[in-house]
């Protein structure tokens, strides 16, 4: 299978040999083209329409009393002066939910030994993490249901919580769930494969760390919520909400509320940001739709910030021990990880919380060719929030494990470390290949990217510009991050544990009578551009302009079912759906031209909305006037089916059912101020390979945005809890995001190694940013601190940590 | 049964503003903050609540010509100002531009920060045209964006205020 | 997060002010910026009865006032004021330095030095400017009438301070800094956030000598202090070399630094040390 290894032109349309380009009028438009995001203008205009934008006859507001406890018995509950209050229309409490759903169980059954507990909308005798919501207020404002909330009382029995996972997993733990065998045992994976024990004694070198992460929470400028309307007349359930999964929803609401899905519809509007944050089920959110069925009316109900850091999914909290040993000629033999994971007191429903540390044993290493692999993650329940998706998952933190462990072996044995990766990288020309540990990867390009990567950071002079300050007492450092990251996944992930989760994508297309297009995907747009991707894709198929094809995104009522928008799936699963269903409609438009005009189908060409006889080179007719015809004068086709302009295609990634990977490599140069422990980001690089890119633009700025997050998390970022399980920073002054104050200007390169699994040839880009730059600014910070015998392994890198690594503080 | 009249109405005041260039006379909660009077009784969704703690920025307004967090501010404290919202600026020669600059450049995914940020910008170019990337970033550095990582954002107020200098320098 | 019900009225002059003060005093708060007030609304982690806004009190609103000695500023200047004004710029340098790094611009638009004053947050700016500097605080009540306390007294412990129930500050007397030496140095995380140290300094110069200085650390303690031993040991060198070294010394020996969320005492004090030599060099430029 020959591999076309290229730099990014200006347009991809190139490579994509079924599409033909020359003399195509709008193609400048299409695919490759870095044109501004579709309805860019409403968003700069205030018209975009989010869920609290909703307004709906008769609409009430929840608020939720959540435990104030990380661990508590509930007695009793008593609502009677809470009902009383003004504006309070219900006062729900766990019991009166409980016969109207079935629970959540976010358990995925081809993980053998994963398990989790039932999961009720509303605490029932027991609270289990610090937010739990336990009752629910609907008013007919939320400053009257927040005032009614005052008045709830809760007659609580505080138990000891368990937080730690270490402790959580020891013999004489507190069961949190305890029906559950293995206690707080929530999943337990390892793989081992060749002779670890005995390259790690046969090693010259080999360097063990112990790494740890904190917490962190995506902090999605637009919080979650729901609008959710039961209409009785007709026993339909219309629910409002940011997700990137409407399909997954339809499902789960019908399953757990007991109706049958053509009777629940989930529409997404415009979203302020996911990131995985919004792929969730949450038991507030459930409640809340429950209730519009139980009141016959509109229901609303918004996190406000508060609420969001205690009950939003967090992510990324590790403990690990990684390991590497090199052999004497300096190539990596072996590579081990010891891990703990903390996923707070359940697991997530449907997608489970688990799948870091799928990530970690799969992808360990990932990047080189080593001989033995050693993998043992456990997954512990802990009195706090529950764990979920956020971006990258566990992909940041295995490239973080993986790349730490190299630029320390590097370090010890003295070699260059961008020298050391080239010396141990699998070759870009020794693809398709399968991992130790049984993932198996289409098509890989880490020298392709790092030899870019090394040219457009001019790295020696950066090394010249470390050294220079270095003899002035300032300490720069460079650090390097070898990313791997999934997209385009097929049923692996969910749908072989059971899961509702579609591992295709479905589009419609059709054309107006006018020959404008409107379109329908079941793919979603958080602000990352799918919209205008797909745009592009239909567009450039049909050569028609932008402003002719609409498409809608995210309706299920409207979109065939599909997986939605995760693991960077939108462009390269949705695409292709969408270009299929294009080059569909566009074989027929053919067909029903040839009928109309009685010429060969296999002499017209669509072209600048006219279809021409190429023999000739005449114009048959418009793109319009075929469509009036086929609507309005079926007549006319004196042969074969009446025309069918309005296609639907799907597609599913199926060779590699695991997801088709990418790869790429960041660096992050910075300076240390070794007076205060503080970071200085002053510049950042990445090179990514996603195969086709669709909209350049776009693409770069999904990078650049993601590379922030993982610059949040290496220095910034961290949910920070007591030992008694409560979260002590739920405000936005306390838990610190990026802002633009600090943040370097980012350099984005592309590497070109389209994905042969789909005729599109693009894989996922969203993710890839977050997942190298954790890795890249924790390497540079350490090699900023080399020479003060320094190293900080603990996340986020704060200024306490840089001053006790080089030992000025204790 | 407990009926309205058993109990204290909550506090309201009535007051006359302009918004968005148009005068209002409302009657308000004493307690609500501008932004969910705007957003609320005025239909003006273009304004957006991140944090209602005063830390995101996403819900700045323009209050008798200066940038203010919504949020941070009571609707009866607006009584007799000019108050401007997203939707009521595009006449504004400074604003129009940077809305250019921001579709053109990139600066938005998913537009919730948007708002804010367009109103902060202006601040900035109505006081200077030539800001370096630094005082754009610091000027920016209280207005929450989790989308961009703000480096198109200072992409486009640079470019607005190229093009802001271009046409001042074209009207001498 | 919606602030719980309070009643509302806007006083319409210093009198109708004080009287409501005098009135309502513990259950009332007054509303000026709101920067930090409308958070903790919102948050419910106060509840007063009664907000008494003086945004439209002519008397507090006035622009800066110099005289030959003193600069006097109205309780309502705005932060943004600070930073504007040329009056503040020539004759109060410290607070023109300082000001830039209160938050954002959208909340300088709105705080006013007499709110941050009266707050005496323990990591924010213009407290810590205001003991530097030995500043006097105007209050006045109905009780008591104008009463004049100066700054290094006013702080008493974390959020408590010499001011009555019933009073309020209406302005805050400098004196003119346009010969002095000033230093301000703040290190945070992020522009805006609050210090996890800072300083804020004033001196007179003569020769490679300091008198008379002033400075007072914030984001390390309960309230702002003077730093005397500090300032003390300062004065006694004959070199800005020798003073920064004097001034280690004592700091060393003496500096206790309370830790926040994020940052451990150690890391302060030891963070402590750059920012003191540095706004040392900073009076001696």
């Amino acid at each position: 299978m020959p591999l076309k290894l290229c730099e990014r032109p200006a347009v991809n349309s190139a490579e994509l040999t079924s599409l033909h380009t020359h003399t195509y009028t709008h193609t400048h438009e299409g695919i490759g083209a870095a044109v501004p995001r579709v309805g860019a203008k409403r968003l700069v205009q205030g018209q975009a329409r989010y869920c609290d934008d909703i307004e709906l006859p008769r609409m009430v507001h929840v608020c939720f009393l959540r435990s104030p406890y990380a661990h508590a018995r509930i007695f009793s509950v008593d609502t009677k002066a809470a009902r009383a209050m003004p504006g309070v229309v219900s006062v729900i409490t766990g019991a009166d939910l409980r016969e109207h759903c079935e629970p959540f169980l976010g358990v995925l059954n081809h993980l053998p030994g994963m398990v989790s507990a039932p999961q009720w909308p509303l605490a029932l005798n027991t609270a289990r993490w610090q937010g739990e919501p336990v009752v629910m207020i609907a008013a007919q404002t939320r400053a009257q249901a927040e005032d009614a909330l005052a008045l709830v009382e809760v007659d609580w029995e505080p138990l000891e919580p368990v937080v730690d996972p270490e402790a959580a997993l020891a013999q004489d733990a507190i069961a949190i769930h305890p029906e559950l065998e293995k206690a707080n045992l929530a999943y337990e994976t390892r793989v081992d494969r060749g002779d670890y024990e005995g390259e790690v004694a046969r090693s010259a070198v080999s360097v063990s760390l112990n790494i740890s992460t904190t917490r962190v929470t995506a902090v999605t400028l637009e919080p979650r919520g729901v609008v959710a309307d039961w209409d009785s007349g007709r026993e339909e359930l219309t629910v409002w909400m940011g997700t990137q999964v409407p399909h997954m929803m339809q499902s789960v609401l019908a399953r757990h509320l007991r109706l049958a899905e053509n009777r629940v519809r989930v529409v997404v509007m415009e979203t302020g940001g996911s990131f995985g944050l919004k792929i969730h089920t949450y038991p507030d959110e459930f409640a809340a739709v429950m209730l519009s069925r139980l009141l016959g009316r509109p229901v609303k109900f918004m996190a406000d910030r508060l609420e969001s850091f205690s009950s939003d999914v967090h992510a990324r909290a590790h403990t690990a021990r990684v390991e590497i040993a090199v052999s004497p000629d300096h190539q990596i033999r072996a590579f081990g990880v010891d891990g703990l994971l903390g996923i707070g007191a359940y697991s997530k429903h449907p997608r489970g919380s688990v799948n870091e540390v799928r990530h970690v044993v799969n992808l360990l290493g990932a990047p080189y060719q080593f001989a033995a692999l050693h993998a043992h993650v456990r997954v512990a329940f802990q009195n706090k929030t529950p764990y979920g998706m956020y971006r990258g998952v566990g992909h940041p933190i295995v490239c973080l494990l993986t790349e730490m462990a190299v630029e320390c072996a590097a370090r010890k044995l003295k070699v260059d470390p961008v020298e050391f990766r080239f010396q141990n990288y699998r070759a870009d020309s020794d693809y398709p290949a399968e991992l130790l540990s049984g993932t198996k990867l289409e098509a890989l390009s880490h020298e392709a990217c790092l030899r870019k990567l090394v040219s457009l950071m001019d790295y020696p002079a950066l090394r010249q510009a470390q050294a220079k300050a270095l003899t002035e007492g300032r300490y720069q450092g460079i650090g390097f991050a070898t990313f791997v990251e999934n997209s385009n996944h097929g049923s692996a992930t969910y749908g072989r544990g059971g899961a509702p989760i579609a591992a295709n994508d479905g589009c419609t297309v059709r054309l107006q009578v006018d020959g404008t297009v409107l379109c329908s995907s079941g793919a979603t747009d958080t602000g990352q551009g799918t919209e205008t991707a797909l745009t592009q894709i239909v567009a450039h198929t049909l050569d028609l302009p932008l402003s002719d094809v609409r498409m809608q995104l995210g309706d299920t009522a409207a979109a065939p079912v599909s997986g939605g928008n995760w693991g960077s799936r939108g462009t390269g699963v949705a695409g292709e759906a969408a270009l299929q269903a294009s080059l569909a409609l566009k074989e027929e438009v053919l067909r029903c031209a040839s009928v109309l005009w009685e010429v060969p189908q296999d002499r017209i060409r669509l072209q600048g909305k006219q279809l021409l006889d190429v023999l000739g080179g005449q114009v048959l007719g418009t793109l319009a006037q075929l469509c009036q015809a086929a609507y309005v004068r079926p007549d006319l086709f004196k042969s074969g089916p009446v025309p069918q302009l309005a296609v639907t295609r799907f597609y599913a990634q199926r060779e590699y059912d695991g997801g088709i990977y990418t790869n790429g490599v960041q660096a992050s140069w910075v300076e240390v101020d070794v007076r205060t422990g503080c970071v200085r980001l002053l510049k950042h690089w990445i090179v990514d390979d996603c195969g086709v890119v669709i909209n350049p633009a776009l693409a770069d700025e999904q990078l650049r945005g993601a590379v922030v997050q993982g610059i949040g998390q290496a220095l910034l970022e961290g949910c920070l809890y007591d030992d008694q399980g409560q979260l002590m920073n739920a405000t936005m002054a306390e838990y610190l995001t990026p802002m633009a104050g600090e943040m370097p200007d980012i350099c984005v390169g592309h590497v070109v190694t389209p994905t042969q699994s789909s005729k599109l040839g693009a894989k996922g880009v969203a993710e890839a940013g977050i997942t190298g730059a954790i890795a890249a600014v924790v390497n540079a910070v350490n090699d900023a601190l080399f020479p003060l015998n320094g190293q900080v392994t603990d996340l986020p890198v704060t200024p306490d940590r840089i001053l006790k690594a080089i030992g000025v503080i204790h | 049964m407990t009926f309205i009249s058993d109990q204290q109405p909550e506090p309201e005041l009535n007051i006359k503003l302009q918004v968005n260039g148009q005068p209002v006379h409302a009657q308000v909660l004493v307690r609500q903050h501008l932004g969910d009077f705007l957003r609320e009784s005025q239909g003006f969704k273009g304004t957006h609540i991140g944090c209602e703690h005063g830390v995101c920025g996403a819900c700045t307004v323009r209050v008798d010509g200066r940038a203010v967090r919504s949020c941070l501010t009571l609707a009866v404290q607006a009584d007799a100002a000019q108050v401007f919202t997203i939707e009521g600026l595009s006449d504004d020669l400074v604003v129009r531009a940077l809305q250019d600059s921001f579709v053109s450049c990139h600066a938005m995914q998913c537009g919730f920060c948007t708002a804010g940020m367009l109103l902060t910008a202006a601040e900035l170019l109505q006081t200077q045209l030539e800001p370096s990337r630094e005082e754009v970033r610091e000027y920016l550095s209280g207005n929450y964006c989790r989308c961009t990582g703000y480096e198109s954002i200072v992409n486009a107020v640079m470019d607005a205020a190229q093009t802001l200098r271009k046409a001042r320098g074209e009207q001498r | 997060m919606k602030a719980a019900p309070f009643k509302y009225v806007l006083a319409q002059s210093l009198e109708h002010c004080l009287e409501l003060l005098g009135e309502h005093g513990d259950d009332a708060r007054l509303l000026a910026g709101g920067q930090s007030l409308l958070p903790s609304l919102a948050l419910r982690l106060s509840a007063p009865a009664l907000l008494i806004d003086i945004n439209r009190v002519k008397e507090i609103s006035e622009a800066p006032q110099i005289t030959t000695d003193v600069v006097r500023l109205s309780a309502l200047t705005r932060h943004a004021d600070l930073i504007a004004s040329p009056v503040v710029k020539a004759s109060l340098p410290l607070l023109n330095q300082a000001a830039p790094w209160i938050a954002h611009p959208g909340i300088r638009n709105r705080g006013t030095i007499g709110g941050s004053l009266a707050l005496g947050d323990p990591a924010s700016e213009l407290p810590a400017c205001a003991v530097a500097a030995g500043a006097t605080f105007i209050l006045q009540s109905k009780s008591r009438g104008v009463r004049r306390v100066p700054a290094r007294a006013f702080y008493q412990g974390m959020f408590r301070n010499a001011c009555a129930a019933d009073e309020m500050i209406v302005a805050v007397e400098f004196a003119r800094m346009d010969t002095w030496q000033t230093g301000f140095k703040e290190v945070a995380r992020r522009k805006g956030d609050y210090a996890m140290v800072g300083l804020a300094g004033q001196a007179q110069r003569s020769g490679q000598r300091l008198t008379n200085v002033g400075l007072s650390f914030f984001a390390v303690g309960d309230y702002p202090v003077l730093a005397e031993p500090i300032c003390q040991a300062i004065e006694a060198a004959d070199s800005a070399k020798q003073a920064v070294a004097m001034a280690l010394d004592v700091y060393e020996r003496g500096m206790q630094a309370s830790a926040d969320l994020w940052c451990s005492s150690q890391a302060k004090k030891y963070i402590g040390r750059s920012v003191l030599e540095d706004v040392i060099h900073d009076l001696y430029q």
